[in-house]
């Protein structure tokens, strides 16, 4: 464990050097903030107007930002394993007494702690919130929401990094971890809706799905199983594709 | 401390190396050389531990790449022959780190004798993209002597650099080398003639020679040669020198001096010397002269060479 946390360090300092990584962070942040603040004015405006009783829930801005984690995290990911490869210091850090594991558990663990301090910080939205409305918001909801969002991160981020490492070059692990992110969020529970009754195989292979039931406030062992395995294979297909390299 | 057999690596249907078996104990410097292509990187990427070979084992002190790769991993300082360095770091956050993940303790102690090592303890805190190649090359060298290594290789550790941190690096290495087995590759062969106690001449992935740079020599002379060089006209000396029992092809070489050969053993010097001052010359060299370096690798990794 002492080497992942090393790597991991080495990963969370990079990010605080990096312009992407606080433009990512800005973006996130001022698109979730826009609309935080105008869902906020216009609930305001309907009760004022139509004596609408319905408040904004925790869950306001999670949605939207899960859907912002789609773009950013493969822009985070993207050269966590492909940047070492292309400038050769992979060499270095496999010719280091470490396994290749270690690697792969470190270079997401220093992703996904940068990504955990976005969520983090994103808690002054419900903090907000809560004093806005009576009688305060729905915690119960609200951390089922957190953990939703820190779930999704974490298996993001996991495929993001075994994808970082099947490429040299970091904009083609771009591209493919946004189209496999896509595809995992998205296109694979389109059968589900074709098949109706019979695409329940499908309704459980995709990610938004699990998302929706937990963001609705229903927290499942299966959904969490289900994101911590996926996590779990992003990470075993990250350490394969290193041992791919290393054989080739 | 390294021992290969028959260690062999193919790139899908390339074939690298070839059976390469050596040895390199304790305290000696081995000279890795071969052309470009000759097998020299892949040996060493499957010695630091990096890739395993297609057939074949190689151990380092006592422990198999493959099946023990942590261990030999731990007890190998390797240097790749492009540097691999984390230009957004400082020297020594740089050292550091991989200090931290060799677990060594007193890691900022070893950090600062690796830097004093390599002569670069001032730039501790300069930012590695700011490094000039020879400084980039030193830290490389810092890193790969950060653990303070059983066996040391460097791929190509003086390449690129100015004459003067070439002679630095060659000291560096000389130092090492007292204590620890070093294998370094080049394909400069002065440094392998001043640097090594035995050289590898490498070529098409197969060993073509092996021994220290003098018996190489030796060995390939076949027979020896000498130059002669005298006052005045050396034409008027060969039909005198020819006749000489035991000298061989003598010829005049372009500088004026004459250039024969005699069977190893059988040393003609003396009489050559005599007979040139009892003929009436003045006799002002009589020298031997061995081949370069340069010239047994030649010959030995000529296509039609044959294998050791």
């Amino acid at each position: 464990m002492r080497n992942v946390w090393t790597i991991a360090r080495r990963e969370i300092r990079l990010y605080f050097a990096s312009p992407i990584a606080y433009i990512i962070g800005l973006l996130i942040f001022l698109i979730s903030g826009i609309y935080f603040v105008l869902s906020i004015y216009l609930a305001g405006q309907a009760a004022f107007t139509t004596g609408s009783t319905t408040a904004p829930g925790p869950d306001l801005v999670i949605g939207l930002m899960v859907f912002l984690f789609l773009f950013a995290v493969p822009a985070l990911s993207m050269r966590l394993m492909a940047e070492e490869h292309r400038n050769g210091t992979l060499e270095l850090l496999l010719t280091a007494p470490i396994h290749e594991w270690e690697l792969i558990v470190g270079k997401w663990l220093g992703s996904f702690l940068f990504v955990f301090l976005i969520i983090v910080v994103s808690f002054i939205y419900p903090i907000v919130l809560n004093g806005l409305v009576t009688p305060g918001i729905d915690q119960g909801l609200m951390m089922a929401n957190y953990l939703a969002i820190t779930l999704v991160a974490a298996a993001f981020l996991a495929i993001g990094t075994a994808i970082s490492s099947f490429f040299n070059n970091q904009f083609a692990a771009f591209f493919a971890t946004l189209a496999v992110l896509f595809f995992l969020w998205v296109v694979i529970g389109w059968p589900a809706v074709v098949m109706q009754g019979s695409g329940g195989i499908f309704n459980y292979l995709s990610m938004s799905t699990h998302f929706s039931s937990m963001q609705a406030g229903t927290v499942a062992l299966s959904d969490i199983v289900y994101y911590l395995s996926l996590t779990g294979l992003g990470l075993f297909l990250g350490t394969v594709a290193v041992e791919i390299r290393r054989w080739k | 401390m390294i021992r290969t057999t028959n260690l062999t690596k193919d790139y899908g249907a390339r074939r690298a190396i070839e059976n390469l078996t050596f040895e390199a104990k304790q305290g000696e410097v081995v000279g890795f050389l071969g052309p470009n292509g000759a097998g020299k990187t892949t040996t060493m990427r499957i010695l630091a531990g990096y890739m395993p070979p297609t057939f074949g084992s190689a151990q380092i002190a006592g422990f198999d790449v493959v099946e023990e790769s942590i261990e030999v991993r731990r007890r190998v300082g390797y240097l790749p022959e492009t540097v691999p360095l984390y230009s957004d770091m400082t020297v020594f956050d740089y050292l550091k780190f991989m200090a931290d993940l060799r677990h060594l303790p007193n890691a900022d102690e070893m950090v600062d004798n690796a830097l004093e090592m390599v002569q670069m303890e001032q730039r501790a805190d300069g930012y590695i993209s700011n490094l000039s190649k020879g400084m980039r090359q030193r830290v490389g060298l810092a890193q790969a002597l950060l653990h303070k290594p059983e066996v040391l290789i460097l791929d190509e550790p003086t390449i690129g650099l100015d004459p003067a941190q070439v002679v630095e690096v060659r000291g560096i290495i000389r130092e090492i080398g007292k204590e620890r087995t070093v294998l370094l590759s080049t394909h400069i062969l002065s440094e392998a003639q001043q640097l090594c106690d035995r050289v590898l001449i490498i070529n098409k992935g197969r060993i073509v020679a092996e021994d220290t740079p003098e018996n190489l020599q030796a060995r390939l002379v076949g027979a020896e040669r000498s130059i002669l060089r005298i006052k005045g006209d050396a034409e008027e000396l060969m039909p005198i020198i020819s006749k000489i029992i035991g000298v061989q092809d003598a010829k005049i070489r372009p500088d004026g001096a004459v250039e024969f050969q005699f069977a190893p053993g059988v040393d003609v010097r003396p009489e050559v010397a005599k007979t040139v001052i009892n003929s009436g010359f003045d006799l002002l060299e009589l020298s031997p002269v061995g081949l370069s370096l340069e010239e047994i690798f030649l010959e030995l990794t000529r296509d039609d060479a044959p294998t050791k």
